[in-house]
């Protein structure tokens, strides 16, 4: 360790060598040429912000392991930043990755969708009836849309309505953001805002941030409707200063106890019809559903009757089966938010804690999960919410206290630095995440 | 072999490789990421190289990490957001983060 017959010497003493290993737990990078076909095999079911960093995690700590990642799409459109294509900020393109990187670092990417899991056999069965087996499996699948909560809003009517919250192929932003630019001069964009739990809490309100920052600069009589089925949403404050600072009163926000809950639509008349029988005509309709885990989870007896999957939050291990990590949105994370860095941040433990399972080793121990949730309401202008998770000594996991919080409320007068940096850090987040996930 | 040794091999190499160039991503790389310090890589960029307005932390002296993430945690350091994740940590974590950070030069 000291010293090489070509005469270099490397740069760690073997004392600092060692104090690293002796750290509780590490991740050791690999050259990606290391293939392991006979070794333990990680399977993968999801492509996302959580199914990505699992695979890529997996494959720089545990050369020895085999990696599978089964995704539908051919590359990942980002929920994420897809609010600023709305905001015309950004492209398509932009949003959307390969995952021609996790295949450099080895991991076999299977374009398929999973439609069945025998956790007995351990095994994946795909769409097309090919069978992958698993040593420990990572189901990372996201969420699915409770259509049935929403009378009228079948698959048809995404394409009228559209909801744009799963990326998919990036169609759904898409006809959302044609149908921003071509609504009438003074129109109404309509959306409907579902109950808790649903992804990224405060998703919808950055929407209406950026639809409004869109409008002012193109369509400055259009109003924004936001019917709600809550009657409070996160970071409500620190939206309600912006949009009264930024928007004035094109944003009308009407929650569930003025009757804002949205329970039928009529796509054909561009009605949102709510819960005690109001018809409300719109020009643009974004329909955001109540939500429940996707339907790998729940026809595979994972979830529970809320339609999430239950877990051990120190291991992300699902409780209805062995030898299955669920990870990401589809599982019961609380008091964690169901957003993308929670589900990269979580990743890790849940692969480190299956390959600890796999040699018969402990987890890692007092894991601690971090999430930043970054909200752009105009230029220049982003507020966010941070939180560090920890176990709370009673088998659960706790937000720690005297921690995180929101960004400072007042004044563009005394915060303009404050509100600049915090765009400008989203974007870095948006940056060093999808790296995290992709490269 | 033994997954400690082969370990061992594969950090031999990268730290040679470490000592010949100045620190780099990729290098940066070889270098083992505690998991107390994959949550910074959200933001702060793989092994702390940075991204855009978010500072590097790769090589920031040990000592200074330490200081300044409790002038963070007890919001005396003007800061958009660190000053609430600072006091989202132990003294132990912090000490963990300091050394990994400090240690990628």
């Amino acid at each position: 360790m000291n010293g090489f017959s070509n005469g270099f010497s490397p740069k760690l003493t073997r004392r600092h060598f060692g104090a690293l290993l002796a750290g509780s737990a590490f991740t050791l990078a690999a050259p990606a040429i290391l293939r392991a076909d006979s070794g333990p095999r990680l399977v993968v079911i999801g492509g996302g912000f959580g199914g990505a960093s699992a695979a890529r995690f997996a494959r720089i700590s545990y050369p020895d392991v085999n990696v599978t990642l089964i995704e539908p799409y051919d590359s990942f459109v980002t929920c994420p930043y897809g609010n600023l294509i709305l905001g015309g900020k950004r492209a398509l393109p932009q949003i959307t990755h390969s995952y021609d990187g996790l295949r450099a670092r080895g991991v076999d990417v299977v374009q398929n969708r999973a439609r069945d899991i025998d956790p007995v056999a351990k095994r994946v069965t795909l769409a097309d009836d090919t069978r992958i087996a698993y040593d420990k499996l990572i189901v990372s699948p996201g969420i699915a849309l409770r259509r049935d909560a929403i009378e009228g809003y079948d698959e048809a009517a995404s394409e009228i309505f559209p909801h744009a919250w799963m990326g998919g192929d990036g169609s759904q932003i898409s006809i959302l953001r044609r149908q921003l630019e071509a609504l009438p001069e003074g129109g109404v964009v309509g959306l409907a805002i579902p109950p808790n739990p649903f992804r990224c809490p405060p998703g919808p309100y950055e929407r209406i941030s950026m639809i409004a920052h869109h409008l002012k600069q193109h369509n400055p009589r259009a109003k924004i409707l936001a019917f709600d089925a809550k009657d409070g949403f996160s970071k409500q404050g620190l939206f309600q200063d912006g949009w009264a600072e930024l928007y004035g009163d094109m944003i009308e926000w009407i929650p569930a106890s003025q009757d804002g809950t949205i329970t039928a639509v009529d796509p054909q008349e561009r009605v949102f019809i709510s819960e005690f029988g109001e018809r409300h005509k719109v020009d643009v309709g974004n329909v955001i559903p109540p939500q429940y885990a996707a339907a790998i989870a729940r026809d595979t007896g994972l979830a529970d009757d809320s339609g999430w999957v239950p877990v051990d939050p120190l291991t992300f291990a699902a409780e209805a089966a062995p030898d299955i990590h669920v990870i990401g949105d589809a599982n019961i994370g609380s008091p964690m938010p169901k957003s993308g860095y929670v589900a990269n941040s979580t990743s890790k433990q849940a692969v480190a804690a299956a390959i600890a399972d796999l040699r018969g080793e402990a987890a890692p121990a007092d894991p601690v999960y971090f999430n930043t949730c970054y909200s752009h309401l105009g230029d220049d202008y982003a507020v966010s919410v941070a939180a560090i998770f920890r176990k709370d000594g009673e088998g659960g996991i706790m937000a720690t206290p005297d921690s995180g919080g929101l960004s400072p409320r007042g004044p563009l007068s005394e915060l303009a630095y404050n509100r600049r940096r915090e765009a400008e850090y989203a974007d870095a987040w948006y940056d060093s995440i999808t790296t995290d996930m992709f490269s | 072999m033994s997954f400690l040794s082969q370990a061992l091999r594969g950090g031999a190499l990268a730290l040679v490789l470490g000592a010949v160039a100045p620190i780099g991503a990729a290098q940066a790389e070889e270098i083992r990421t505690p998991m107390i310090a994959q949550g910074c890589a959200g933001c702060h960029g793989q092994s702390g190289v940075g991204t855009g307005s978010v500072p590097q932390i790769a090589g920031y002296g040990r000592d200074a990490f330490i200081t300044t993430w409790e002038s963070f945690r007890k919001d005396e350091r003007p800061a958009t957001i660190m000053n609430r994740i600072a006091p989202g940590y132990t003294d132990d974590e912090v000490a963990a983060l300091a050394d990994y950070f400090s240690q990628l030069r």
